[in-house]
């Protein structure tokens, strides 16, 4: 087990190597830079600008410089875009943003789409069953661009229960809506993988078993299926945890949460590849992570999976 | 009293192609401690008739008729009365070892929550029942590997351990349905030996659903033949395999290839299993019979006792029988 986690980390190294090289690769083959802005600099300035911040070496040296600057001083480099802030900078600030809205929506979103998903499968093609299929359907086509005005219009315009933005140290109030439109669709997904594996499972001959033990419905599903009915589930949240966690430009732009997804696509629009860098590495490397922890739960789940 | 009395059951499932009719009229009762055998190809409903007294049938199935257990009709109980039944008096194994226990949990949760459940021991307690039990079903060293998962134990093992959870709470009565099947020869007779074991050592009733032929005899006190969701015949099994009055029963015992006897091919009946949405309004076998009489597809054969303890369903008379 501990030599497992410890080659897998091992493995993760080179991994995020190939990843910051592509990554570098493909911004300096793409047109334009950080000091390209629609009213053109004079030759010289830009030369000495450039010169500031190493645009003017090589390729290979700037990857170069950049890499140990990462490895040896955990450094990603000033902002090309924002003076005197690093990346730092950048990413702890917006970070935690993401982190706790991420979080919260994982934590919604599992709740209510394995809930949904149990009880649709329990009540297979009884009104209940087709309620739950209809909310995750509904859901699923509702994507977080379509649920953030609307559920601005409904709560902030008509109602006026809650902040029509702004993040104030992470209220609740403010909480609630960037959680529940960034949450939806993973939630139908969710709800829909946890209906079909669980059915599935219900028609194992173990689960026969079980009945012809004698078993109460609830322990049935409680000891006897849940475990197996989550793994499939459990592979999807891997990444969807990820993806929740580092955020969403939807949401920092409608609900002006300032969270490092905002800060991701603008510095792509801007080049500024220091930025860019930075929040690539921070996704790939918890996406890693995550898939580990992945892999850790299966085997805490399926006896038949050891490391 | 019979111990165990099914009337004029029937077995239906709802699919997109229609009513399917699994198990069409079936009457039959065991005793305390009798052994009787149901054996027909795959498709004839002795499982569903099984299933149907368990009541494991498929969501979309119905059973209509009565499965009296010990008096009571099993097929109108609650759920929660005919859990208390379930193992407690009444235990069934299947055909697939493989997959009927539950790999992810340990031997030991899934054997002791049966006795926490039935006989209300404690789980410590439970675990050294359990273990105990699979000593008597004869898994070495049962102390150490019961805490073990199924993948860690082969096919017979496995099937010893589905005996020895279905033994728990010494039910009245064992359904085993096909239960060596998946099981290669040597483990076959070794499983065989276990269920004559414990039939002699705790006196349970055991129905044993079967194809094989091979393993009824000399095993069961009674068989009965199915076919297309009905009884065709029915009588003591040492008379019936000597003197089988139906012409399927004389079917199914001569393709039974025999060591004795020198032959090339294997002797088969032909033609193909019935389709159970589409039987004949007559007797299911009519189709493959040789000796199909002008009455047989359109007027079903009566089940009549004959001889006082056989029953047959042929139009054919006895003597006819070739």
């Amino acid at each position: 087990m501990l030599s497992f986690i410890a080659r897998r980390l091992t493995v993760a190294i080179p991994t995020l190597l190939i990843l910051v090289v592509l990554s570098f690769v493909l911004m300096y083959t793409a047109p334009g830079g950080p000091f390209n802005s629609e009213r053109p600099l004079p030759p010289e300035v830009l030369a000495n600008i450039e010169a500031k911040y190493g645009l003017d070496q090589p390729f290979w040296k700037r990857i170069a410089v950049y890499i140990h600057g990462v490895i040896f001083n955990f450094d990603f480099g000033p902002s090309f875009q924002f003076k005197n802030r690093s990346v730092n900078d950048i990413i702890a600030q917006g970070f935690p943003i993401t982190l706790t809205y991420g979080f919260w929506s994982f934590v919604v979103a599992v709740t209510v789409g394995v809930s949904l998903g149990i009880a649709a499968a329990l009540r297979q093609n009884t009104w209940l069953d087709y309620l739950a299929v209809g909310i995750s359907i509904g859901a699923q086509v509702l994507p977080n661009f379509v649920m953030a005005p609307i559920l601005l219009l409904v709560f902030t315009l008509w109602l006026g229960w809650l902040p029509g933005g702004g993040w104030a140290g992470g209220q609740w109030q403010y909480l609630v809506m960037p959680v529940i439109a960034l949450s939806t669709s993973y939630m139908a997904s969710i709800a829909r993988i946890t209906r079909s594996s669980m059915l599935e499972v219900l028609n194992t001959n173990f689960i026969r078993t079980a009945k012809a033990k004698g078993l109460p419905t609830r322990r049935i599903i409680w000891r006897h299926a849940m475990k197996p009915a989550m793994l499939p589930v459990l592979s999807y949240l891997g990444p969807a945890f990820v993806g929740m966690i580092t955020g969403s430009v939807i949401i920092d732009i409608f609900f002006s949460t300032g969270g490092i997804g905002q800060f991701f696509v603008n510095s792509a629009f801007n080049r500024d590849y220091s930025v860019i860098m930075g929040i690539t590495i921070l996704v790939g490397a918890l996406t890693i992570l995550f898939n580990l922890i992945v892999d850790l739960l299966y085997a805490w789940i399926d006896p038949k999976i050891r490391y | 009293m019979a111990l165990l009395e099914i009337e004029n059951l029937q077995v239906s499932f709802t699919t997109a192609d229609g009513d399917v009719n699994a198990v069409n009229g079936v009457s039959l009762d065991i005793d305390t401690g009798e052994t009787l055998a149901i054996v027909g190809e795959s498709g004839s409903g002795k499982s569903q008739t099984a299933f149907a007294a368990m009541g494991l049938l498929a969501k979309n199935g119905r059973a209509t008729g009565a499965a009296r257990f010990d008096g009571q009709d099993l097929l109108t109980l609650s759920q929660r009365e005919l859990n208390k039944i379930r193992s407690h008096d009444l235990a069934m194994i299947f055909q697939d070892p493989m997959t009927s226990l539950n790999p992810y949990m340990k031997i030991s949760d899934q054997m002791a929550e049966v006795l926490m459940l039935h006989k209300g021991l404690g789980k410590s307690a439970a675990i050294t029942e359990a273990a105990k039990m699979l000593d008597a079903v004869r898994i070495p060293d049962a102390k150490a590997r019961i805490t073990m998962y199924p993948h860690e134990f082969s096919g017979g093992m496995r099937q010893r351990i589905m005996v020895a959870m279905a033994l728990l709470c010494q039910p009245r009565l064992l359904i085993a349905d096909e239960p060596t099947t998946a099981l290669d020869v040597t483990v076959q007779a070794q499983i065989m030996q276990l269920l004559g074991d414990i039939r002699r050592d705790f006196g349970t009733a055991i129905i044993l659903i079967t194809h094989d032929l091979g393993i009824v005899a000399g095993f069961c006190d009674r068989t009965l033949v199915m076919y297309g969701g009905q009884i065709m015949e029915e009588g003591a099994t040492d008379d019936l395999f000597a003197k089988p009055t139906h012409p399927y029963t004389r079917g199914l015992l001569n393709a039974v290839p025999r060591l004795d006897q020198d032959e090339e091919t294997l002797r088969t009946i032909t033609g193909e299993p019935p389709n159970m949405s589409r039987l004949p309004a007559g007797c299911p076998f009519s189709p493959r019979c040789a000796q199909v009489q002008p009455n047989c597809p359109t007027e079903r054969p009566a089940l009549e006792t004959i001889n006082g303890a056989r029953r047959r369903a042929c139009h054919l008379p006895v003597s006819e029988v070739a």
